[in-house]
């Protein structure tokens, strides 16, 4: 799915401009970071994204149509196709993981489905299936409730890859795992990109993440955006303008095994 | 930091004592009465004709029968009044506009004012009498209060599991069962227990107006000036009351 | 591998399903579930005639003068009822409450006496609050006469049982070290509860009492269809008679005495409090 953004613009419910005339083009199968400070914008560019929040300003444009120009029934099937992880996983605590990740594809479900499954899961082996790929198989009939925080995240990326959309939009979604969990899960997300051929934005607290595993970055920084390119063209400069009012660069440190190549911090 | 007696507290508590002296003397109780040799004989007599209670097999086998049919009035009118209050709840949450949230909080606080009692008689007219009008009775008044505490659990519950399935294109109805349904069942399920012990201890009145149940049994017995039978039908319903107390107590330490 | 992914819930709940299912059934007889029943010809006629009846609501100066008095009536008992429920609770709610028990100060584990009493007490409650309001109603009739002294006695009983177990509760669950302290020190038990017990937990047994008063109100509502006085006399009079007006009417009183006293004792709460 490609999207683009012209001059987009948002205002919240409470008056705060959250983002501020954006220009921004995703070809299809395209895998793109925002990075940025806490507060930038990432979160509400990324609902924007989703269709889930309407720009006060501008154009959103998916696969060339305006979703919001389209009936409440083609904004369903829309975001039917778009999945997203959000910052805090949106998972009732009581209820059990093999549940929460078949959630995903509600939207393609008929509600009949839905209701059997609540009962007896409809397709327990799929969710396995995508559990076990993040390595949390085993705790399939767990109640979400019972599950550590990184625990916890997974599920909600699990329920998102058993969506399979054809966008992908994931918002931190490492923020809660250790170093080298975070490493495998992005390489994860990539890897299902790339292989489904979808559309991937990811907003990351860890710059030496985005830039090791996208080809491409986008730096938002107080509602815009500062910068938008390849990952190998992204300047010390640039990221320490980016994070500026941070005082140093958040990075999420190096797995044992893994080398951490930040080659790219210095060329240029 | 707790101020003494405030001056509308002190009102309170004159306007209080007033109202109490008021009611006795408007009601005109006769209190003196009560304790003159001649009533208080009647009544250790009327006390008298209670004992011993009727518990021969064939009394006792009608008594069972009839605290059945109490449980089981309580039950059903519970769940009806539960699958009923559910239903309300959702518009009475303002899940469908405030118009309709104001139409559905009315006709809750409606079905809750009027007692069960009133509703049963009601409902011996439109059902005929037996313990199918009791039901109804009970369901009706239990749905206006499970349908009020119901849609205040959901008011409470935060919105976002809801909202980000939604947002992944789930139908509203998927969306609530998902979403918003797992974070109030247990309180859902808490208040039905609560409401289902107080149907238990109604529901052995309904019979009182012909509408099923130990009361009905008590109301017959009475009539006919049967104490003995009546005294059994007393105790039965004080058993029922006794044993719920100590379940609930139990259920409620354990929880 | 299937192994895995077989739901560990699923035999359970198909358990409960099932046992649920089989007693419905039995549940649905004993109730002589028959929605059908609503709709059979002489029920239908007979709930539509009344019904219809509801308009125009009986508005006769006689009727109303009536109405107004069994009001009154009404709100006296259940003032009255609460009165005398006070009267009987306190001093059970006290014997309840150990923390005032003279025997358990020192070393021992308490006084044997004491544990009997306590359970005694315990005893006598539940058998109070046991039996229905309305039973109690229903006997008093008989002994006192049609009229809403039976009323105002029953209510005492079944809400001083309530009452009592609550303030009991209450005490417990207060902090104790103040009144042990006044204990040993030699004080009086009134004394100890006045200054020890009383500061702490007086919000909450006023918000109780009051909050019983609103229950006592609706239960003083339906006194009157055993002959203990009050509205619930004249409703049963006009369901009796198949009158629409005057129960519509009867009616409209219930749910404003029901709001208004749910109004009253919200205020009382915060005045009291
Ligand atoms: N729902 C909202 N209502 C009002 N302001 C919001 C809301 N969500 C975010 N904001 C504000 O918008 C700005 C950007 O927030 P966000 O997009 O969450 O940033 P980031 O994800 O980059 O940390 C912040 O100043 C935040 O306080
Ligand atoms: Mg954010």
């Amino acid at each position: 799915m490609n999207l683009s953004l012209e001059g987009v613009g948002l205002v919240h419910a409470n008056g705060h401009q959250a983002l501020r005339w954006i220009d921004l083009h995703v070809e299809a199968g395209e895998r793109v970071a925002l990075i940025g400070a806490s507060g930038a914008g990432k979160t509400t560019l990324l609902r924007v994204l989703a269709a889930a929040l309407r720009p006060s300003g501008g154009r959103l444009r998916m696969e060339g149509g305006d979703p919001w120009a389209a009936s409440p029934a083609v904004l369903r099937q829309l975001r039917a196709r778009i999945g997203l992880v959000h910052q805090a996983p949106p998972i009732p605590p009581r209820q059990r993981v093999v549940t929460a990740v078949l959630a995903g594809r509600l939207g393609q479900w008929p509600l009949w489905k839905s209701l059997a499954s609540l009962v007896l899961p409809a397709d327990a082996e799929g969710a396995r299936r995508e559990l076990a790929r993040l390595d949390l198989a085993d705790k399939l009939f767990e109640r979400c409730d019972r599950l550590s925080g990184g625990q916890l995240q997974r599920v909600a990326l699990a329920r998102v890859l058993y969506q399979q959309p054809d966008l992908l939009l994931a918002d931190e979604p490492v923020s809660a795992m250790d170093p080298a969990l975070s490493e495998l899960t992005v390489a994860l997300l990539n890897e299902e990109a790339s292989r489904r051929r979808v559309t991937l934005v990811a907003s990351l607290h860890a710059v030496d993440l985005a830039l090791r595993h996208f080809p491409r970055v986008v730096g938002v920084k107080d509602s815009g955006v500062l910068f938008d390119l390849p990952a190998s063209q992204v300047t010390e400069g640039q990221l320490r303008e980016l994070y500026a009012a941070e005082g140093g660069l958040p990075i999420a440190g190096a797995p044992a095994s893994a080398i951490v190549d930040l080659s790219p911090l210095r060329c240029s | 930091m707790k101020p003494g007696v405030t001056f509308g507290g002190l009102a309170a508590i004159v306007l209080v004592l007033a109202a109490v002296a008021g009611s006795f003397a408007y009601l005109d109780m006769p209190l003196g009465a009560l304790f003159t040799g001649a009533a208080v004989g009647e009544a250790v007599a009327f006390v008298q004709r209670f004992f011993p209670p009727d518990l021969s097999a064939d009394f006792l086998a009608k008594v069972g029968g009839a605290a059945l049919e109490t449980l089981a009035i309580s039950l059903v009118s519970t769940l009806l009044a539960a699958v009923a209050g559910a239903l309300l709840a959702m518009p009475a949450a303002g899940r469908q506009g405030r118009a309709v949230r104001r139409v559905a909080r009315f006709v809750l606080n409606l079905l809750r004012s009027v007692p069960e009692l009133v509703w049963a008689t009601l409902m011996v007219l439109a059902a005929g009498l037996g313990p199918f009008a009791g039901t109804l009775a009970l369901a009706l008044h239990t749905t206006g209060v499970l349908g009020r505490l119901f849609a205040e659990a959901l008011e409470n519950a935060p919105p976002t599991p809801a909202e980000a399935l939604a947002g992944s294109g789930t139908p509203a109805v998927a969306a609530f069962l998902y979403g918003t349904l797992p974070l109030v069942a247990p309180q859902w399920l808490a208040y039905s227990l609560y409401r289902w012990e107080m149907n238990i201890r109604m529901a052995a009145i309904l019979g009182f107006v012909g509408a099923g149940g130990l009361g009905g049994l008590l109301y017959y017995s009475l009539s006919l000036f049967h104490e003995a039978e009546a005294s059994t039908v007393i105790l039965a319903m004080l058993a029922m009351a006794i044993a719920v107390d100590g379940a609930s107590a139990w259920l409620r330490r354990k929880a | 591998m299937s192994a895995s992914v077989r739901d560990p819930a699923a035999l359970p709940r198909l358990g409960w399903t099932l046992v649920a299912l089989v007693l419905l059934w039995p549940l649905l007889r004993l109730t002589d579930f028959r929605p059908a029943a609503l709709f059979d010809d002489g029920n239908l006629n007979a709930m539509g005639h009344f019904v219809g009846g509801f308009l125009p609501m009986e508005t006769s100066p006689d009727f109303l003068a009536l109405l107004g008095k069994a009001t009154i009536e009404t709100l006296a008992m259940a003032t009255a009822g609460v009165a005398v429920a006070f009267v009987l609770a306190v001093p059970l709610g006290l014997a309840m409450t150990r923390s005032l028990s003279v025997s358990r100060l020192g070393p021992g584990r308490g006084g044997w006496i004491g544990q009997l009493l306590r359970a005694l007490v315990r005893a006598v409650l539940a058998v109070l609050r046991g039996v229905p309001e309305l039973v109690w109603a229903l006997l008093f009739v008989r002994v006192f006469g049609l009229g809403a002294a039976a009323g105002v006695l029953a209510l005492g009983i079944t809400y001083g049982g309530m009452l009592g177990k609550v303030y009991g509760e209450i005490l417990e669950s207060t902090d104790d070290q103040p009144t042990r302290a006044l204990l040993e020190a030699g004080s009086g038990r009134l004394a100890a509860f006045c200054y020890g017990l009383l500061p702490n937990a007086g919000q909450e047994l006023v918000s109780y009492t009051v909050y019983r008063w609103e229950c006592a109100v609706r239960a003083s509502v339906v006194m009157g269809f055993v002959g203990a006085g009050g509205l619930g006399q004249l409703m049963d009079q006009s369901m009796k008679m198949l009158n629409g007006g005057e129960a519509a009417t009867i009616l409209a009183t219930f749910l404003a005495l029901v709001v208004a006293a749910d109004a009253i004792s919200e205020l009382l709460r915060r005045r009291l409090a």
